[in-house]
């Protein structure tokens, strides 16, 4: 095949954007695993791992402008470029939720929790389910297989809506609670905005493929 | 050369037989983006076939070339781009044993309908070659004032006011205008170019045909070509044959992709906006070209 330097490039790109993915994911896992287990060292250690994630982002967006730069690429190999850019920052800023979460439980060392955690770690699943769909997508190009990922935040949506409501009649009951009910309202915001970002990530999948930019229906909270 | 095409019933010698036509008006191509008007065709190819002897090298392909656009055609080696455009003003003819069929229409009157003048179309319809050819034993303003004489345009003002014009317009006055007696030969590859370019536009054109202007030139002298064209649109049809897909990328408002079958003859795969062609074309044959995974 005519160009194998610049498809072999092309190719470590998509390698990359993976690697980024899963860099993203295990943060995800272990914010809320920190905060399940009460694991304070864990939290700092994923506030310090956010400085990978990023230096990782920025390496991708590197390749994407040297292949810009070098290759000129046309048509689909244009479209996954300039998808990869946007992706590189959605799952970058996902990194940057799981930090928050991560602070989060710092914050809130060994306080005790005003509520027992079920529905925040099942956001975490689900919210963790779309980015892989939404990466495997990518690999596969399944335009189809990304419009589901967008309905899947139909689920982590309603989710938030129940710990939203939740929180709020915990912390109507006794106001003593409000500062820490708002602090897992904000871990529950990290999550709903992860999965929103997953749809992103799909809807760039439907892009590379298509040429066409979905606006999936996401919240808007 | 046998010519079998449509005649319309508007021909007339008249229209192709000297008589001055002034370039079409421009269709409003402002200084923020293109006319997106295409109401306007310059020039219609309808079904153009075209051979060397026996050889069958373009089949059949049929384009409308919008007026005051600029119309790139792309595709391999020996698809048959320079061989459809050369139909566009008969310099096909010129290879012994070539023919063409089909229609072109300029305006409506058929180019190759027996009444039609060649030399007429071939001024109507301007023609810039790969490699720069100034007449080389013209100087500069010779060149420019050659074709304006086989116009039988002659009074000695109005050939330096065309002369001046036409150089201006190639971009070219400010650097030969102290010494215009200088041999056209003399001048730098790019300026040559420029100078074919003044002289393919004194004779008021409405298409000037392009085939590879700039695969002779370097990358300066090949930006400058680029942004005459686009200001040279304003007044002319452009269409460019070019093996660089960023320069129709960067040039072009619309772009043909031809490629040659197994039967060897060169076809019209696609026809889009360059925009649209160059980030998601239609026909799998066009991606694979542009992206380079042919083969």
């Amino acid at each position: 095949m005519p160009r194998e330097q610049f498809h072999r490039s092309m190719q470590n790109i998509q390698d990359n954007v993976l690697e980024l993915g899963s860099m993203v994911d295990r943060q995800i896992d272990r914010s809320i695993k920190a905060l399940v287990d009460r694991d304070v060292p864990l939290a700092e250690a994923v506030i310090r791992d956010d400085d990978e994630v990023n230096r990782a982002r920025f390496h991708l967006d590197n390749m994407c402008l040297s292949l810009l730069a070098q290759q000129a690429p046309m048509a689909s190999d244009l479209r996954l470029i300039v998808a990869v850019f946007a992706m590189a920052s959605e799952l970058e800023r996902m990194g940057d939720h799981a930090e928050g979460i991560a602070r989060i439980v710092v914050m809130m060392r060994d306080e005790p929790l005003v509520k027992p955690l079920v529905d925040i770690p099942a956001m975490s699943v689900k919210a963790r389910e779309m980015l892989k769909s939404a990466l495997d997508c990518f690999v596969q190009r399944d335009v189809e297989g990304s419009y589901a990922v967008g309905r899947m935040d139909d689920d982590v949506d309603a989710l938030y809506d129940r710990v939203y409501a939740d929180l709020i009649a915990i912390m109507l009951r006794d106001n003593s609670t409000v500062e820490a009910c708002t602090r897992l309202l904000w871990v529950a915001h990290n999550l709903e905005r992860i999965a929103d970002r997953a749809t992103n990530v799909a809807e760039r999948v439907v892009f590379t493929v298509t040429g066409m930019l979905p606006e999936m229906d996401v919240s808007s909270y | 050369m046998a010519i079998e095409s449509t005649k319309q019933e508007q021909a007339t010698t008249t229209e192709f037989s000297g008589v001055p036509v002034a370039a079409p008006t421009p269709a409003g191509r402002g200084s923020v983006g293109r006319n997106d008007d295409l109401s306007q065709v310059a020039l219609k190819a309808d079904r153009v076939s075209a051979w060397y002897g026996a050889k069958h090298a373009v089949g059949e392909v049929s384009m409308d070339i919008y007026t005051n656009k600029i119309t790139a055609l792309i595709g391999p080696s020996g698809c048959g781009k320079s061989t459809y455009i050369r139909c566009f003003n008969r310099m096909h003819e010129f290879t012994p044993g070539a023919r063409v069929e089909g229609g072109i229409y300029l305006e409506g009157v058929d180019i190759y309908d027996p009444a039609v003048d060649p030399t007429r179309v071939r001024q109507r319809i301007g023609m810039v070659f790969q490699k720069p050819n100034p007449f080389p034993t013209m100087s500069i303003v010779e060149n420019v004032a050659s074709g304006l004489r086989f116009k039988g345009i002659t009074n000695r003002s109005e050939v330096a006011d065309r002369v001046e014009a036409s150089l201006k317009s190639a971009a070219l006055w400010d650097e030969v205008k102290s010494d215009l007696k200088k041999p056209g030969i003399a001048l730098s590859g790019g300026q040559q170019q420029r100078l074919c370019i003044a002289r393919a536009i004194a004779v008021e054109p409405e298409v000037v045909l392009m085939d590879e202007p700039c695969s002779a030139l370097d990358p300066i002298a090949t930006v400058k070509i680029e942004d005459l064209m686009t200001s040279l649109a304003e007044r002319f049809t452009i269409v460019i044959v070019t093996h660089n897909l960023q320069q129709a990328a960067r040039v072009s408002d619309w772009t043909g992709f031809m490629l040659a079958g197994d039967d060897g003859i060169g076809r019209l795969v696609e026809y889009a906006k360059t925009d649209e062609l160059f980030t998601n074309p239609k026909d799998p044959r066009t991606e694979a070209y542009i992206t380079g995974r042919f083969g």
